[in-house]
């Protein structure tokens, strides 16, 4: 069916607002006489905290209080930004104190001041004295699981978070049928999401005693549920108000400064405490991408067919869980859909270590877990003597594949299509063939690397999403969803999927962009690449439920059936010719004003969804590896796409342009660095930390291959994670196609390449 | 130790007492209301809090206050003339090259300096002009699009 607005890159609705700087985001309001929150953070990794003394600090004259763990609710609480679970068994686990009172991480927060200004806040973190006992910092899942360690949480015997995996089919018959069985050891590094906008939030008690936070959050609801935890307070009693945000990627899908912003306002008897972490404390106090690191196993028959696949990985989550073990599940759980094999063993481990806390991070242990396999897959296309597209080809998923675990079934796939679409865009056969045999000290090759996702959590979290929508007298409406705007784009889709539906042009749909819990309709948030997909059918269900009302009310002003008539450019028409019955303003008017049937029409629904739309993706890449020096230049790089029906390809291409350049700076340049000895953080800052710039990312093209899945609204599936899945991998195949040397370990930076050049002899 | 100094801000005359340690980007910020430009580090890594100081681009996070001093600021508040957005705003908007827009005050600032510099630059030099700013979000290529229209409609603008 062909649409008037779905599938037109129409115009951000925000974007004049971005660039005439109107846009406010969380800093940018003020309340009168608002002091300032800091938080003294430990020097060490591992120390129990015997005694504190915070008198001199609280002496200092602009000192409005002084918190320490003896001040704030002895409450354990989980920070992850899941849906809250009727199941004990099934929530996150409840590791973390307000302010702790025992150092897991050089950075952890021990005390907090609020003070009149920042200078006075400053002087009086100073103030505070801390005896502590020093322990042994485990800054390795292998020092921290280790006989005899010492524990970092006292219920994590060896330190191990959590092991759960998953096992189906019979993996030795499946092995001992095989022609070759291949062994690989891939290894990952942990990255820092380096959103523009640091975590920010300032909290108040209001006229009515509720708590109020205003916060950079992708998931208001879920941190005003964690804050209720965390003080121990009615859940109801807290407010969540959600401005512009500059960036999350998954890093604002966590609660981590809101229950100690909370905390510090109570302490000053509910005045206006902002809390704003600096980009150095940004940068260890928030949230990291996991390090992996994999053994893989796979069988196959010697034409290249896939029967058993065996996958170990052992994840650091460092001092904290946040989202713990999920990454590691939810990785190994997309991944199965690329090429379901008949026997499959997944073995992961979540240990814990003296390091800044892991979370979630755009992907969601996909980059991770595609990067080991797709790199193990090309050295088996080698070793086969195969083009690792045709291996690949061999195995890839068939419509109509229901996952034995998840139950979700396959009902589009578009990941050939994907393939033979970047193939041709890179020119895959005459480059493979041009850089066959080379020699000199420049090298050039082409790689690629695919991987699947998902759109939204389906079965292992609700995927309840909420919207409303009021129309007013001419005819626009407003449109409110629980979830999250956060550059993504979401507003713009959702305005387009309202206007598709009522026969509006877009400026007459107005999204409420700012989420505030007292207001907005209940979703989990802006995560897990579920916008489009899970709030869209919310989206539209409540569009279709004010044009079904509409066209119940004309039909009572005319004697017109409701069934006969549509919706089209601003008119109510009949449907079989488009005939117009009446301008939609005139009924619009009528359901205001009409002396006995006056009833404004509006619609607030929700939406639980039961279904996962799996979206597939291609990186191809070509780059140029200097011999001598290490260095990897990307020449060409294309992401293919199969994210169902695009709704605007402006800000699709916008959101893979991101992705990828993500993926590339996770491949090339991007590492957090900490001292082995001491777990201090060496580059918590965007000078030392080598964020891709402008001059360090090529041209990236984008493709997409639209499926309609009939499960999304208007067909969609998820984009805005996928992205960043596939770079890291294809350019390592790459560098692999060009020099031979297997770089199984991220970053591929020119130090790192440079070392294993000279191991292969090629220096 | 406080210092009364005078600006002009977008236009406007300013007199305004200063701590002499404060930086331009907490005055524009804190003091004046001006939240358009952005904090991404205060320490000059990033480009989000970029003002034109006399024309030229400044990170007024490490610029001090005291500096501005009888010169002239301009800040991405002041760029929209009479409610029509600029040439350069208008580019950002057509070309996609505005995600979260915590990154685009700044660099909507740079484009508009290299706009009004009158020069011309190649893709290269452009970049390289552009590298100050980091973006999270769009992977930059919207972003080049953008300057890249800008300063082509710029120069029409200047041969009409
Ligand atoms: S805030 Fe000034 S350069 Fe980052
Ligand atoms: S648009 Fe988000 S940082 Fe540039």
């Amino acid at each position: 069916m062909p649409y008037s607005v779905v599938g037109k890159s129409v115009k951000r609705v925000d974007a004049v607002a971005k660039v005439t700087g109107k846009a406010k985001y969380t800093d940018d309001f003020f309340e009168r006489d608002m002091l300032v929150g800091k938080i003294l953070r430990s020097p060490y990794a591992h120390a129990i905290i015997k005694s504190i003394d915070v008198s001199k600090a609280r002496a200092l004259p602009g000192v409005e209080a002084v918190l320490t763990h003896l001040t704030v609710p002895k409450v354990k609480f989980p920070t992850a930004g899941h849906p809250y679970s009727l199941d004990p068994s099934h929530r996150d686990k409840a590791d973390r104190l307000i302010l702790t009172d025992k150092a897991r991480f050089v950075g952890d927060s021990v005390a907090a001041v609020v003070a009149v200004d920042e200078l006075v806040a400053e002087k009086a973190l100073k103030l505070i004295e801390i005896e502590y006992e020093v322990l042994e910092a485990l800054t390795t899942p292998e020092a921290a699981m280790r006989e005899g360690a010492p524990l970092i949480h006292e219920d994590c015997e060896q330190n191990i978070l959590a092991s759960r995996g998953y096992s189906f089919g019979d993996l030795e018959a499946a092995f001992s049928e095989s022609d070759f069985v291949f062994e690989g050891e891939y290894e990952t590094s942990p990255v820092q999401h380096c959103h523009l906008e640091n975590q920010v939030s300032y909290a108040y008690l209001d006229g009515e005693g509720r708590l109020v936070i205003v916060t950079s959050t992708q998931i208001p609801h879920i941190v005003r549920r964690i804050v209720g935890q965390a003080l121990d307070i009615p859940w109801g009693g807290v407010r969540v108000i959600k401005p512009y945000v500059g960036g999350g990627f998954g890093n604002k899908q966590d609660v981590t400064i809101e229950p100690l912003n909370a905390a510090m306002t109570l302490a000053v008897g509910g005045r206006p405490v902002k809390l704003e972490l600096s980009r150095e404390e940004a940068m260890i106090d928030t949230r990291t991408r996991h390090a992996f690191k994999f053994r893989i196993k796979t069988g196959l028959t010697k034409d290249g067919k896939i029967n058993g696949i065996y996958i170990a990985a052992v994840s650091n989550t460092g001092a904290y869980a946040s989202h713990g073990h999920s990454i590691a599940s939810s990785g190994g759980g997309k991944f199965r859909y690329l090429y379901p094999a008949q026997a499959m063993k997944y073995e992961p481990v979540t240990v814990y270590t003296n390091l800044p806390v892991a979370g979630a991070m755009r992907g969601y242990g996909t980059p991770q877990i595609f990067f080991a396999y797709e790199s193990h897959l090309d050295e088996i296309a080698h070793k086969l003597d195969m083009d690792p597209i045709e291996l690949r080809q061999k195995n890839f998923v068939q419509v109509g594949h229901v996952d034995l675990l998840s139950k979700n079934r396959i009902l589009s796939c578009g990941i050939r299509e994907c393939v033979a679409k970047g193939k041709e865009l890179i020119r895959w056969d005459e480059k493979r063939e041009l850089y066959k045999n080379q020699s000199g000290d420049k090298r050039r090759g082409v790689g690629m690397a695919c991987f699947s996702y998902a759109s939204g959590t389906h079965p292992v979290s609700i995927e309840v999403a909420g919207a409303r929508i009021v129309m007013n007298q001419d005819g626009s409406v407003q449109l409110q969803v629980g979830a999250t705007e956060i550059g993504q784009g979401s507003d713009t889709v959702f305005a387009q999927m309202v206007a598709e539906v009522l026969g509006l042009p877009v400026e007459m749909v107005h999204v409420i962009s700012t989420q505030d819990t007292d207001i907005t309709p209940f979703d989990t948030g802006s995560y897990a690449s579920r916008q489009t997909y899970i709030t869209g059918m919310a989206v539209k269900k409540a569009a279709e439920e004010v044009k079904a009302k509409l066209l119940d009310f004309v039909w009572g002003m005319t004697d017109i059936p409701a069934e006969t008539l549509d919706l089209r450019e601003r008119n109510i028409v009949f449907k079989h010719n488009g005939e117009v019955v009446m301008p939609l303003e005139q009924a619009a008017m009528q359901t205001y004003y009409d002396t006995v049937f006056g009833r404004p029409l509006t619609s607030d629904t929700s939406n639980n969804a039961r279904v996962n739309a799996i979206p597939f993706g291609v990186t191809f890449a070509e780059v140029e590896v200097d011999i001598k020096t290490g260095k990897i230049e990307v020449l060409e790089i294309y992401n293919v796409h199969d994210s169902g029906r695009i709704v605007n390809p402006q800000l699709a291409q916008g959101q893979v342009h991101g992705g990828v350049s993500m993926g590339i700076g996770y491949a090339l340049s991007e590492q957090l660095l900490f001292d082995e000895k001491t777990g201090k953080t060496l580059n918590n800052n965007l000078l030392d930390y080598k964020l891709p710039t402008i001059m360090d990312t090529p041209d990236i093209g984008v493709g997409f291959v639209e499926t309609e899945d009939p499960t999304g609204a208007f067909g969609v599936k998820a984009l805005g994670e996928p992205p960043v899945i596939s770079p890291a991998p294809a350019l390592r195949n790459a560098v692999f196609a060009a020099t031979g040397v297997a770089l199984n370990r991220l970053p591929m930076n020119p130090q790192r390449v440079f070392e294993k050049f000279k191991q292969a002899g090629l220096i | 130790m406080a210092k009364k100094i005078s600006f002009t801000l977008n236009g406007k005359a300013v007199n305004f007492e200063v701590d002499v340690r404060e930086s331009l980007l907490d005055v524009l910020r804190y003091r004046l209301g001006y939240t358009g430009v952005k904090k991404g580090c205060g320490v000059g890594e990033c480009g989000a809090c970029t003002v034109l100081v006399d024309g030229m681009t400044v990170d007024s996070c490490i610029y001090l206050a005291v500096w501005a001093d009888g010169r002239e600021i301009r800040t991405i508040e002041g760029i929209a003339q009479d409610g029509e957005l600029s040439v350069v705003q208008q580019a950002f908007v057509e070309e996609g090259a505005v995600q979260c827009g915590f990154c685009t005050p700044g660099l909507v600032l740079t484009t508009t300096a290299l706009l009004e510099s009158g020069r011309e630059y190649t893709r290269e030099e452009l970049k390289r002009e552009l590298s100050g700013h980091f973006c999270r979000c769009t992977g930059y290529k919207n972003i080049l699009k953008a300057a890249e229209k800008s300063l082509e409609a710029g120069k029409r603008q200047c041969e009409e």
